[in-house]
């Protein structure tokens, strides 16, 4: 089977486990199942195919395509590059994030501007989304190598900090921070299990792992979308798609998986 | 990050002077040095990032004197100091309203369908249709539910381990209502304290947890 046929029919039969998921009694095992019926395929390589595409298309005012982009180890480079993100970036003045600098890079490359680079950032059903594509090509180019963050300049260091802050920051009305759910080893909300993202084996086994194709919502999400779904469970306001806050949030779990083995994007409830 | 040159009014040392806060302030003065620069650099961003949704505005990133005390007793690793404790609770226990009809018991069944019910005050929610409890996110309450979660202890069986009395129902009500009043910087929210849940619906999980034909007690 050729690669697209392969990605159409393992979607066709994650749509038939989706149900099954749903009522699962150990989420984990029904996974799990799912995981060994696709084998080593995952539908995100639909999404993962788009991206490299978009990567080397003409796109924008500029008709350039993104192979110049700098995403943190020189530009053009892709290979490794999702392993050592978050990093500061001198043209930008910032600490930037995969989705933050592929903004930057749609501006400065094609003319996109930023509005419109940030255009259905979360893609549902017909809705395709530019970014998740591209992120999870990107991403899949690090799959095997160590995570490896760094906070050697101020600005990261800096980032990694206000990051700490967020995630034990406890407001709104139900009281949560992140930390709430996320703190403690061997817990589970329902039956989902939960990652202690402040410990290293817990940091690195969840952040390794995404970007996911959710069984449950039969697309593929990113730590940006992950990130953005515990903000509305803990009843904050909405995180600004590749704000600066998310970045330092980011940098804090990235810092923390540090070591880890990257290892997507995977397949998910 | 450009968070430099931000100036932020820290507003929880003015609180603790005019004697507002209730809780947290021994906690505030001591960090109100240097070290807080990140957590109001954090706010600031946040403040400047996020955005209002739905009925998720953005007041709600302005901590109370007790969100903010447990943030930073919870990064320190969640021990609050005992006597600072015992003062938070005091203050939090002031905050209960009772019902005026001194009843607690609902009914069970309705309790049940509250502690099953997830959402709720998230972006996504109609503010005008009743929100849930979601305690079987955290909690094991009947034997029936097998999808329940670990975040706080069992509640299997609690009237029968706990008593049925007047006063034990009196408790169950305002540990509901405001739960930090009895375990300060506790995970649980305060769920009569932040009108998460209406009074019909605390008396309700009162039921469910203690009446004597709830199936919490089977």
């Amino acid at each position: 089977m050729n690669p697209i046929h392969r990605a159409v029919t393992l979607l066709c039969v994650s749509s038939a486990l989706v149900a099954v998921a749903a009522h699962a009694q150990t989420t984990e095992q029904e996974i799990q199942k799912y995981r060994e019926a696709v084998g080593e395929d995952n539908p995100a390589e639909l999404w993962e195919m788009r991206g490299e595409a978009l990567w080397k298309e003409a796109r924008g005012p500029k008709h350039a395509s993104l192979e110049r982009c700098d995403i943190g180890l020189g530009p053009g480079v892709v290979k490794g590059a999702y392993a050592v993100l978050p990093k500061y970036f001198a043209d930008s003045g910032k600490v930037q994030d995969l989705e933050s600098r592929l903004v930057s890079c749609m501006g400065t490359l094609q003319g996109i501007s930023p509005e419109e680079a940030k255009k259905d950032h979360f893609g549902n059903g017909e809705k395709k989304s530019v970014m998740e594509a591209l992120v999870a090509w990107i991403a899949s180019q690090s799959r095997g190598m160590p995570m490896h963050v760094s906070l050697s300049r101020a600005e990261e260091k800096e980032a990694y900090e206000i990051g700490k802050k967020m995630f034990y920051y406890r407001a709104g009305p139900h009281d949560f921070s992140c930390a709430t759910c996320h703190s403690h080893e061997g817990l589970r909300i329902r039956l989902q299990d939960l990652p202690n993202l402040t410990s290293a084996n817990d940091a690195r086994r969840a952040y390794t792992t995404w970007p996911g194709y959710r069984v449950s919502q039969g697309e593929l999400r990113t730590m940006q979308h992950r990130i953005f779904d515990c903000y509305r469970q803990q009843r904050f306001p909405e995180p600004g798609y590749a704000s600066d806050a998310v970045t330092a949030l980011t940098m804090y779990l990235a810092v923390n998986a540090n070591g880890g083995i990257y290892n997507a994007p995977s397949v998910k409830r | 990050m450009n968070v430099k040159n931000r100036k932020i009014r820290t507003a929880g040392a003015a609180a603790c002077a005019i004697g507002l806060a209730v809780a947290g302030c021994a906690a505030m003065q001591e960090s109100e040095g240097s070290g807080d620069r990140a957590e109001q650099e954090a706010v600031a961003l946040m403040k400047q990032d996020f955005k209002p949704h739905g009925q998720a505005t953005l007041d709600r990133l302005d901590q109370d004197p007790l969100q903010k005390a447990c943030t930073r007793y919870g990064e320190a690793g969640g021990k609050v100091p005992e006597a600072e404790a015992r003062s938070m609770e005091r203050g939090q226990l002031e905050t209960i309203r009772y019902p005026a009809d001194d009843r607690y018991l609902g009914d069970w069944k309705a309790g049940e369908q509250v502690a099953q019910k997830g959402n709720g005050k998230q972006w996504s929610d109609d503010p005008a249709s009743p929100g849930g409890g979601n305690c079987y996110a955290c909690h094991q309450l009947s034997k029936q539910e097998l999808s329940y979660g670990t975040i706080g202890p069992s509640l299997y069986r609690f009237g029968r381990t706990r008593g049925f009395g007047p006063d034990m129902q009196k408790y169950v009500y305002a540990k509901i209502y405001n739960s930090q009043a009895f375990a300060a910087c506790s995970s649980m929210p305060r769920f009569g304290y932040h009108g998460i849940l209406t009074e019909k619906q605390i008396k309700d999980v009162v039921a469910l947890l203690l009446d004597p034909n709830s199936p919490v007690n089977q």
